[in-house]
């Protein structure tokens, strides 16, 4: 597994130069709902600091925090791919500053360049597999007593 | 280094969360084993039911501290001890985290779990001569809140010693948790670093071990600047019995501290 998923380290300076150009500046307080599971996902972020939390919604319970994203971080990988719908909800957990983004612009912009539109897929792909597996790993239950699984 | 256990006495004994206590032992008579570097292990004879290997991690003039997980039944009955009980002590075995190799470099710590109790002497020290190294880096994952190893002297250690840059992430967060979720690998994205003049130090789990490492070359970490320490089934800690044999390493001789870069591709060969 790599970290090579934050936009600094994973696009190259041509596409992300392009892609910045498409960025606004944003800041938000401590404990503001970004978006919310089931949502239509139009737009993403990339954290410049602070951190925000992930969640899923589990009726009758308190939101269940899955991850926390910081700095350089993608946040929000589901207005890539249709149908558009967050899959979980975010919420900041300290201040936040961040780069915002119009998905549709994104994804128009990558359609009108086919390279460009590959450089974000791929990026975005990585972010998607890096999560998973991370995911992956968190599930092994590693810090359990006796760790995971059985002795051979 | 002796090979005939020598008793200890236990003088303190810390509960550091639910599973795991920390055993304060020092010299019950006048012979003491030899001092310990940050890393090595001592096997720890618990009377009547066994020994196993514990790093030590804490090194005092003559006390040694060894944080112990109950997990197993010699590791349940070191847990059970009280002051005034005795251990028998081997040791110091294997080698050490050799933080003297970071000299003006920068170092990143990564600990999951009880992996943080080996490096506290190593980060201890590098707290110690603070002006020898670059940044210091400590990216500790646990569980839970609750089974986080040392909370409060992680705490004491950010609050006396500013330089030290510490983020700590759990795996399951409790509702009063206010921090980091997630693989202690994503810490890496924020910790002050630069690649190539950079020593990491890591401890834990072995796929937590070996995702920290990739990571960390794919930063561009040199692999025999990453240093693991690895767990295998250590018996006499003298390299005769062969049980802790990982390829052509033996553990408790050439390890537990070895670098990435000999023990990366026999981490890979399932038959070892």
């Amino acid at each position: 597994m790599t970290s090579t998923t934050t936009l600094s380290m994973a696009l190259p300076v041509e596409h992300r130069d392009r892609l910045m150009r498409l960025a606004r500046e944003v800041s938000f307080e401590a404990g503001e709902r970004l978006f919310e599971e089931g949502r239509r996902a139009d737009r993403f972020w990339i954290i410049r600091t602070g951190t925000v939390l992930l969640d899923l919604h589990v009726p009758g319970r308190r939101a269940a925090v899955i991850e926390s994203l910081g700095h350089g971080e993608l946040l929000g990988w589901s207005w890539h791919y249709a149908p558009y719908v967050w899959q979980l909800g975010a919420e900041t957990l300290s201040p936040v500053r961040a780069w915002e983004f119009d998905a549709e612009a994104v994804r128009a912009a990558c359609a009108r360049d086919p390279e460009f539109g590959r450089a974000v897929a791929t990026w975005v792909g990585r972010v998607v597999a890096h999560r998973l597996q991370a995911s992956r790993i968190r599930l092994l239950d590693l810090y359990a007593p006796y760790g995971s699984g059985t002795p051979a | 280094m002796n090979d005939v256990p020598v008793p200890y006495q236990v003088t303190g004994v810390r509960r550091e969360s639910a599973d795991t206590v920390s055993l304060t032992l020092a010299p019950a008579g006048e012979e003491a084993l030899e001092p310990f570097a940050p890393g090595q292990f001592a096997m720890v004879y618990a009377f009547g039911v066994g020994e196993i290997p514990v790093s030590v991690s804490r090194i005092g003039r003559r006390e040694l501290v060894h944080t112990v997980r109950s997990v197993g039944a010699v590791s349940a009955a070191l847990c059970a001890l009280r002051p005034g009980s005795q251990v028998g002590l081997r040791g110091p075995f294997g080698t050490g985290w050799g933080l003297e190799r970071a000299a003006g470099q920068d170092i990143v710590v990564v600990t999951g779990g009880i992996g943080l109790a080996p490096l506290r002497p190593l980060v201890l020290a590098a707290l110690a001569a603070r002006r020898a190294y670059g940044r210091l880096n400590l990216l500790v994952g646990s569980r839970t809140p609750e089974d986080l190893l040392y909370a409060d002297r992680i705490r004491a250690w950010v609050d006396s010693h500013g330089p030290l840059h510490c983020q700590v992430t759990v795996d399951r967060p409790s509702p009063a948790w206010w921090g980091h979720v997630g693989l202690v690998t994503t810490l890496l994205n924020s910790a002050l670093f630069t690649p190539e003049n950079t020593t990491a130090y890591v401890c834990g789990p072995e796929p937590m071990i070996r995702a920290t490492a990739r990571d960390l070359l794919h930063r561009g970490v040199r692999p025999e600047r990453i240093r693991v320490s690895l767990e295998r089934n250590m018996r006499c800690a003298t390299g005769h019995c062969g049980h802790c044999q990982l390829g052509g390493v033996l553990m408790c001789l050439d390890g537990p501290v070895i670098g990435w870069d000999r023990v990366e591709s026999l981490l890979a060969v399932r038959e070892l």
